[in-house]
């Protein structure tokens, strides 16, 4: 009889094709996720070296972080010409080393951490890798998925494997059920607040308990995307029947006596009663408030009914590093949270660009008008996402209350496109970062959920979700 | 990739912590397909006004410091974005070395892909060490990969902790898809034997 293993144990015995002498794995990778931004470098290296794609039917292709979201950007004249070259590198070498491929053109195409999940690419008990740090979304599926930097992407292209040492099993439980107008957002910035952006380095986060198997598969997501801020480069969540219901019947999911077969399989994906965690996390679900961010680590997070800390209000290194946010960000400390005017909203990325994050932002703002002057804009993650929202009547929704309604693309997370803050601009943003300069030089990210950022946007302020709801009873 | 044996240089001090990649390399400049070019845009926002001028406090920017080789930073170290862009912008501004309490994970395997060698130390010693880089020009930090050791512009040493494998590499300046090629009899047998388990990957 094996001792008892926890899920990550599992997928990563499974995936095992060598082991050496001092521990290091060659791990394989069955999906393997390429981006216009940090691939290039690594086709190039494979041209100079006359390799192969070992596996390209393996490999799925999707320009995200560059494109415009803007009508008539299949005109590649839309795009500065350093963006343009990217993506028409990534034309190139999706055709020239025959992996798959969703342009801008197809409908399909979206942020490669949508298109995967929403295509089947993503199965459970899979190993996913990307040239992103949110490949951690794929988790929610009970899949091992971390990003990789360029180097491994090409090492991936080659071999179909990475070079790996085994990580720590790190338990984090959300027990009980959360409150109304709390979310998945809220419980993995919470997480991160309790924790640091350090917390979780050298783990792979299993997150479990009631509140996470309540969460639908778009909310697992937005958790399991958030891990990386925690410093895990996975999070997990073993697969159930949502899952399976999630999957089943997508494009690339197995069929007919393959699916039953997989599914059989992926009944066995779930943490052995006793297996040993390196650390647990216990947090209560009736505990966890809506949160925001203050300063420009996704580690300051409070409760929005709180009030911007001051720098002694920390010890050791994060004292300068708490002055620093407080002087970047434009914040006195004392003021409350919901007295921080905001100038501009973004709702989309990979962490909140999902069908349930529109409609939960849709419900805020449904028969309402943003506040004067306020610039808004909804991003969907994919443009069978944009297409479900408009059959819904979310979209027009966004558009009624003086909303911009893009197409589908990273966006204003990390502002490689022409979506950018100014300097010293506010954003209530739903994405995952809030560090310095992150979306547009001198811009100001207060990250939070989508329903948040929707009250933000009516109201022009931070705003407690909770109140606007309560108005709407 | 360049070997690392020992390095003899200028270590600028960097106390902040939660020195993130977009910090180190701004998203702007990741729009290149090269992997060379990056250092004059390395940590590109703190380092210049919004004209193009430097900031003269930016620590890279002080006489002393500008031919660091080294950097002695706060803890978490390269967290954030999987970026391969700020371990090349760090190599190609000549800086072989970060020492810290912690890296991000992500960053920490990047560097070793591209002959950087990140060294974790405690909170004690990384103080020391701060100290020392505070002295300028003139204290020159010295790290032992062989021996696995810092020593001060003083004489004070301290050994370090790391991966076998890694130094390995590190030390003769390996190609990991090189070394993986010579294991694809153990990469077809095992696609062989998933094909029946797991048909539907």
């Amino acid at each position: 009889m094996t001792a008892p293993r926890t899920l990550y144990d599992k997928i990563w015995d499974e995936h095992v094709v060598h082991q050496a002498e001092d521990g290091t794995c060659l791990l394989y990778i069955d999906r393997h996720l390429v981006h216009e931004v940090t691939s290039p470098q690594a086709f190039e290296g494979l041209r100079m070296t006359g390799r192969p794609v070992r596996a390209p039917e393996k490999t799925i292709a999707v320009p995200d972080h560059n494109v415009p979201t803007t009508p008539g950007r299949e005109n590649p004249d839309q795009m500065p010409e350093e963006s343009r070259i990217q993506v028409a590198a990534l034309d190139k070498n999706a055709r020239d080393f025959g992996i798959h491929y969703y342009p801008v053109t197809d409908i399909r195409q979206g942020i490669v951490h949508i298109v995967g999940p929403e295509q089947g690419w993503t199965l459970p008990g899979m190993t996913v890798v990307c040239g992103d740090s949110h490949t951690a979304t794929h988790g929610a599926f009970g899949a091992l998925a971390h990003g990789i930097g360029t180097s491994e992407v090409e090492h991936v292209l080659a071999t179909q494997t990475l070079i790996q040492q085994k990580s720590k099993n790190l338990k984090v439980e959300i027990t009980g059920s959360l409150r109304p107008g709390v979310t998945a957002k809220d419980i993995t910035l919470s997480v991160i607040g309790a924790t640091g952006t350090a917390g979780g380095t050298g783990y792979v986060i299993e997150y479990c308990g009631q509140a996470i198997r309540e969460l639908s598969m778009e909310g697992r997501m937005t958790v399991c995307n958030m891990a990386i801020e925690g410093g895990a480069r996975a999070g997990l969540i073993a697969p159930d029947e949502k899952t399976f219901a999630y999957v089943m019947g997508r494009p690339h999911a197995p069929k007919g006596a393959a699916w039953e077969a997989a599914l059989a399989y992926w009944k066995t994906l779930y943490t052995d009663e006793g297996a040993h965690f390196d650390k647990v996390i216990t947090l209560k679900g009736e505990d966890i408030a809506p949160v925001v961010t203050w300063g420009t680590s996704p580690e300051d997070v409070l409760p929005i009914t709180g009030s911007v800390p001051a720098a002694s209000d920390f010890a050791g290194g994060k004292v300068g590093a708490a002055q620093r946010s407080l002087d970047y960000m434009g914040l006195t400390p004392g003021m409350k949270l919901t007295d921080i005017k905001i100038d501009t909203v973004f709702i989309g990325s990979c962490t909140n660009g999902r069908i349930e994050d529109l409609r939960a932002a849709a419900a805020i703002l449904k028969g309402k008008k943003i506040a004067p002057g306020m610039r808004a804009m909804v991003v969907p993650g994919s443009g069978l996402v944009r297409a479900q929202a408009e059959e819904e009547g979310l979209a027009q929704i966004f558009l009624d209350a003086g909303m911009e309604w893009r197409l589908a693309g990273c966006s204003m997370c990390l502002a490689m496109n022409p979506d950018q803050l100014a300097p010293g601009e506010r954003c209530a943003a739903t994405s995952n970062r809030n560090f310095e300069g992150r979306q547009g030089r001198g811009g100001r990210t207060h990250l939070m959920s989508p329903a948040m950022a929707a009250a933000a946007a009516l109201t022009g302020y931070l705003t407690d979700v909770r109140e606007m709801m309560a108005e709407t009873v | 990739m360049d070997k690392f044996t020992t390095l003899t240089g200028i270590a600028a001090p960097m106390a902040l912590v939660n020195i993130d990649t977009d910090m180190i390399i701004p998203k702007q400049f990741l729009k290149t397909i090269k992997r060379s070019g990056l250092g004059k845009n390395l940590f590109d926002e703190m380092r210049y006004n919004q004209d193009g001028s430097e900031k003269p406090d930016f620590v890279l920017n002080q006489p002393a410091y500008r031919q660091s080789e080294i950097i002695v930073a706060g803890d978490n170290f390269g967290c954030g974005s999987s970026r391969e862009h700020a371990p090349w912008a760090l190599l190609d501004f000549g800086i072989r070395c970060v020492i810290s309490t912690s890296f991000a994970d992500i960053f920490y395997s990047n560097c070793f892909k591209n002959g950087i060698l990140p060294i974790v130390m405690p909170q004690d010693v990384v103080d020391v060490l701060m100290e020392d880089a505070r002295k300028g020009a003139n204290a020159r930090m010295t790290v032992d990969l062989e021996n696995q050791t810092v020593t001060t512009s003083d004489g004070q040493s301290f050994g370090f902790e790391l991966d076998p494998f890694r130094k390995h590499c590190l030390m003769n300046g390996l190609d990991d898809i090189g070394l993986t090629m010579e294991k694809a009899a153990s990469i077809d047998s095992y696609e062989a034997r998933v094909s029946g388990q797991r048909p539907w990957i």
